[in-house]
């Protein structure tokens, strides 16, 4: 198989993690924005005295920030950089 | 309530000079290590993912951050925490699309990724454009900030407060360059978490260390309204924009895109956005607690006297739960905070006029060491003249507001032409000075039709435009004239180019140039 032909595949498979990752974060994302534009009673319902909807899935938002770029950083370090060091050995 | 504000305060003045002075020292020992421009722009590309992490977490955390984003949350409750939020999840954006294929195929800026295979000379000065009503914008809002600041503490004029400011951040980027913005970029990273965290744990102390009592005190002094969405993007639309160029503005900084090129590769940018995104998002977290603190011990009615944008709001709080000495500490951290921030902010602006615009533009990309120090030299230094004078324009406008209006500039001038560049094959040079010079223009013309201009700063009865923040417009607008524009002229040279960019994007400079020589 040609560098070229590795360099693709290398391509492909970091714009299918990487695509997919960001329109993970921007569905959830959007979800809150939906939410806040168009469902306000709901984000202000009080789970318990002190804490509404909105507040709790305002830190989930952040933890699932955190959560997908850990998920990228541990895919990236694992598979990504193997790949990028064979193909720079071969070249 | 009493408060020390508006008299001199030791604590605080001796707080600012000790920073002051310790920024010194490390501006007079990066400068002896500042001797061209690649230690001027890019320090050197010695900077550790750690270190980088906590700059970029020390460039991003701003006066908007810190004062703006409290001063929101305590006058409009959970419609504050909005920013806080959108302000992170720029950051994933950052890592999963921008990060690591920027370091690999630039140099000193973002524009040396766009022009990659384009034409030089259109896309840079496009792009310097767009990076300096960014710049412009997200200064001002420090300006307003700081100068509010210095104004309260040793009861100073505003315009006076904002002149001293102004010249003393100068000061550090004139002579220093990047590797003193890194480290004062750490040094405050790490001051203003300890201070925030502190200001946090001393609130919650008043409330049994719960964070719910303190929500639920603010609940039962104002409604529960408070912790629900409500006036502060009443409109739809208006939260889609906000969020929309809150999001995607990160990824279109230019002073936050230009750190990526001080570390030594694309691994460690990686690693850096993973420290700045854990330091940030524990710090908007803390912002929830500090909001609502102030609301509850300060009371919205105290905030809103001491500053009509509430920017004050977290300074206030200090005052009330450390006394006078605690206040001292935690201005001279928010001092810090905006210091470092115009800092590098200047020091991006600068690259932008300097690297692209006229080594690239005018000297057509020959240009001696010497000549690009004193240019980006002179650059910082008329941006900083600019920024004195817009701040004082600016006054009474809530911080954390302006620099989502460069958030919103950010989203449209910059990110639509980055992306398209690194992920586009048939992308073109005029569709990316299109996309550029589209997105700046919108963004800027809505601006100055929104209320915030047209009703709050010139006093008219409407504005033409009605959203606060162009983003739902300049965004999709910049990214479909891009797309327009490249399929009606297409341009087969830069098409070419893409199979090298996309070599490079993986492999990096010194690879690829080996490729080429094998």
């Amino acid at each position: 198989m040609s560098s070229s032909d590795n360099l693709r595949r290398l391509n492909v498979a970091r714009w299918r993690v990487a695509g997919g990752l960001t329109i993970a974060m921007m569905a959830l994302y959007f979800c809150f924005i939906g939410l806040v534009a168009f469902n306000k009673p709901l984000l202000a319902m009080l789970l318990r005295p002190g804490l509404s909807l909105g507040m709790l899935v305002g830190v989930l938002v952040i933890v699932a920030a955190w959560v997908l770029i850990w998920v990228y950083v541990r895919w990236a370090n694992l598979h990504y950089d193997a790949s990028v060091a064979a193909l720079r050995g071969r070249l | 309530m009493t408060s020390g504000l508006g008299e001199p305060n030791l604590v605080a003045i001796t707080g600012f000079f000790l920073f002051i002075a310790l920024s010194l020292g490390i501006t007079y020992f990066a400068a002896r290590r500042t001797r061209n421009a690649e230690h001027f722009y890019a320090a050197g590309r010695s900077v550790t993912a750690l270190q980088n992490g906590l700059a970029l977490a020390g460039d991003y955390m701003s006066a908007a951050s810190f004062l703006g984003i409290a001063g929101l949350v305590a006058l409009s409750g959970f419609d504050g925490l909005i920013y806080s939020i959108g302000f992170l999840v720029g950051w994933p954006i950052v890592m999963f699309l921008i990060a690591e294929p920027l370091r690999n195929i630039g140099r000193y800026t973002f524009s040396d990724v766009v022009a990659f295979r384009l034409r030089q000379v259109p896309v840079r000065v496009s792009a310097a454009v767009g990076s300096l009503a960014v710049v412009a914008f997200y200064l001002i809002a420090q300006m307003v900030g700081a100068g509010k600041l210095i104004q309260l503490l040793f009861g100073l004029q505003y315009e006076l407060a904002v002149i001293i400011v102004g010249t003393v951040m100068l000061a550090y980027v004139l002579f220093g360059g990047m590797i003193a913005t890194t480290w004062v970029q750490i040094v405050k990273a790490v001051l203003l978490l300890s201070g925030a965290f502190l200001l946090a744990a001393f609130t919650l102390a008043r409330f049994g260390y719960s964070p719910l009592a303190l929500f639920q005190e603010a609940a039962d002094q104002y409604g529960a309204g408070v912790l629900g969405p409500g006036g502060l993007v009443s409109d739809p639309i208006e939260a889609f924009s906000l969020g929309l160029a809150l999001m995607l503005g990160t990824a279109g900084l230019p002073h936050i895109l230009m750190r990526f090129y001080t570390v030594p590769d694309a691994r460690t940018a990686r690693a850096s956005v993973s420290y700045a995104t854990a330091f940030i998002g524990i710090f908007y977290l803390l912002t929830f607690i500090l909001g609502f603190g102030a609301m509850v011990i300060v009371g919205q009615d105290s905030i809103r006297g001491v500053d009509a944008g509430g920017n004050m709001a977290a300074l206030l709080l200090a005052d009330a739960v450390g006394g006078p000495g605690f206040m001292g500490f935690i201005s001279a951290v928010a001092f810090a905070t905006i210091l470092a921030v115009v800092a590098g902010l200047t020091l991006a602006g600068a690259a932008a006029l300097s690297h692209d615009l006229w080594v690239h533009v005018i000297r057509s990309g020959v240009a001696s060491e010497k000549e690009q120090l004193r240019v980006a030299r002179t650059s910082s230094a008329l941006l900083g003249v600019v920024a004195i004078v817009l701040g004082i324009a600016f006054e009474g406008q809530n911080v954390a507001y302006m620099v989502g209006l460069a958030f919103a500039i950010a989203a449209s001038a910059n990110f639509p032409a980055l992306l398209l560049s690194i992920y586009w094959r048939n992308f073109t040079t005029r569709a990316a000075q299109a996309s550029m010079l589209t997105g700046t223009a919108a963004s800027l013309l809505l601006i100055y039709l929104s209320p915030a201009i047209q009703v709050d700063i010139l006093g008219n009865a409407a504005a033409i435009f009605p959203l606060r923040n162009p983003g739902i417009v300049s965004i999709p607008l910049a990214f479909l004239v891009a797309v327009v524009v490249a399929v009606l002229w297409p341009e087969p040279a830069a098409a070419k180019g893409f199979s090298e960019l996309e070599r490079r994007m993986h492999l990096g400079a010194a690879e690829s140039s080996q490729t080429t020589q094998v």
